[in-house]
């Protein structure tokens, strides 16, 4: 069996690129539940208006890492963090971080749909309602324009207040992504949005990321390789909660510097 | 990173290791009935063996089949695998590969049309000495290619690059040469001519050799070294590919 050599040693994660700008900026990054380890000393730094995508094996801990990123391990008592995660240079654990505020400004999107009970209008309005201080007419200006930014308003602007139940897989997605966007984040993190999805409604979603981008940093975690591929800018390999390769996508698709990256990538790791 | 000749054959898909199996063993075919082309075209020149120059002329056909059928393969692959690094880089190389290979097929019947020429003209053997030295030399290039395709040998692949350097400047002092034969004799400026193009096609066949070669580098270490002055490769070549 040949043994293909690593352009490094296996110790310490390869990154090739030094981003213009950084939205997050992950630093020594470890998290455990209980015993188990489950992410050990990542350091990356997340660039501001574009799509990064954390792409691994099952249990790698690309979503782990996804949920650190706005908290969501907070009330998981088992759940040990070290290192830092810094939004815009602050940290996001910091104690006058609002958790609440934090996950204004770093929205996330799941993998099945989750809509709320309730009508369409009244899903993108949610968040706009809980914050209060409105007006009608900037609430409506305010849901359409979201509707607009997730390329949705066209197919439900006359049924706004139909049950958010009646639409379909992808437009519950789209639907769940406006109201993301309706409290003005400035990350959106995608865990596996379009796994659910038929190829079509995978496609609009990955358009409607390639939009955002213009005005928001986009996280995606996908074991669809070439949906990785297709939609992002750059591309982290994990691998037993470590951070393997970090490279603009172009690069890790066509030549990864590392064995692992290149066994996974193209199917030869079991 | 680098990678081996038997990275392809590692995939968890059995039937994917197969197809890219098939691929270079289908590449190597058609470089072996290509290089025997080239072999024979020359060969039937320098010993006037006019049939052998009509085999080859129709065996031409034969290259392009093959060329049509390696294509064919690398789409499917393509639209079915939508392959990754070392699998994407080698399918790449092996369109490219395949394209060139063809048109050494070309040269090579090119050369044995004006062999026949040459031989019914009956017109001495001016120009064989060059058309034996040019030869060998730019066979040895196209094996050497093919060789260090077949086991993703990037030092071997560079020679051949460094080569064609010395098949050019053979090339041009042939052509000097076969000048003053004309110059003296004007009854010998038709047959010299065939032999000119005979040469000509050498020189394209060593061009095409170079890219063979080109490619090996691109499928082993990702590096596309296409113009790239060959006396700045060394270095290109330490870098982690």
């Amino acid at each position: 069996m040949p043994v293909m050599r690593e352009a490094r040693p296996a110790r310490g994660a390869f990154i090739d690129f030094e981003p213009e700008a950084t939205s997050l900026e992950i630093r020594g990054f470890g998290l455990r539940y209980g015993d188990k380890p489950a992410l050990n000393d990542l350091t990356l730094r997340v660039p501001r208006h574009r799509v990064t995508a954390f792409i691994g094996p099952s249990g790698c801990g690309k979503s782990t890492l996804l949920r650190a990123l706005n908290r969501l391990h907070d009330l998981n008592e088992e759940v040990v963090q070290q290192g830092e995660i810094r939004l815009e240079g602050r940290d996001i654990h910091a104690p006058e971080v609002a958790v609440a505020e934090l996950r204004r400004r770093v929205g996330m999107v799941f993998q099945a749909p989750n809509p709320f009970p309730m009508s369409i209008y009244d899903n993108v309005a949610f968040g706009l309602r809980l914050q209060g201080g409105l007006s009608k007419r900037r609430r409506d200006d305010i849901v359409e324009w979201a509707l607009r930014s997730a390329a949705l308003w066209d197919e439900v602007k006359d049924r706004l207040r139909a049950s958010a139940w009646s639409l379909s897989g992808g437009q519950q997605q789209r639907l769940v992504i406006a109201r993301t966007l309706a409290v003005g984040p400035e990350v959106l993190l995608l865990d596996e949005p379009a796994s659910a999805l038929d190829p079509i409604s995978t496609l609009k979603v990955e358009e409607l990321i390639r939009n955002l981008k213009a005005s928001l940093t986009l996280v995606l975690v996908t074991h669809n390789m070439q949906q990785a591929a297709r939609v992002s800018d750059y591309t982290a390999f994990l691998h037993n909660g470590e951070l393997v390769e970090y490279a603009p996508t172009d690069t890790l698709f066509t030549n990864p510097r590392l064995a692992r990256t290149e066994n996974y990538i193209t199917g030869r790791m079991a | 990173m680098d990678i081996t000749s038997d990275i392809h054959s590692q995939h968890i898909s059995r039937q994917f290791n197969h197809e890219l199996e098939e691929l270079k063993t289908h590449l190597m075919a058609m470089g072996g009935l290509v290089e025997k082309q080239v072999q024979d075209a020359v060969r039937a020149l320098l010993d006037g063996d006019s049939t052998l120059a009509g085999q080859v002329v129709d065996n031409d056909r034969a290259v392009n089949d093959m060329q049509i059928k390696i294509d064919d393969e690398c789409t499917r692959v393509l639209a079915r695998r939508q392959p990754a690094a070392s699998d994407l880089r080698l399918v790449l190389a092996v369109i490219r590969a395949a394209s060139d290979l063809e048109r050494i097929g070309d040269e090579a019947s090119k050369i044995a049309r004006n062999a026949g020429e040459l031989i019914e003209s009956n017109n001495g053997t001016r120009g064989f000495v060059e058309v034996r030295i040019i030869s060998e030399h730019v066979r040895k290039m196209v094996r050497d290619a093919l060789t260090a395709f077949a086991r993703f040998d990037t030092e071997l692949a560079l020679k051949v690059v460094q080569e064609d350097d010395q098949v050019d400047s053979e090339y041009q002092t042939a052509m000097r040469s076969l000048m003053t034969f004309m110059m003296e004799d004007a009854r010998a400026i038709s047959p010299v001519l065939s032999i000119m193009w005979i040469l000509r096609a050498l020189e394209r066949i060593g061009d095409h050799a170079n890219n063979l070669a080109e490619y090996v580098v691109y499928l082993v270490k990702g590096l596309d070294i296409r113009h790239t002055d060959p006396d700045d490769l060394d270095q290109d070549m330490l870098g982690e590919g």
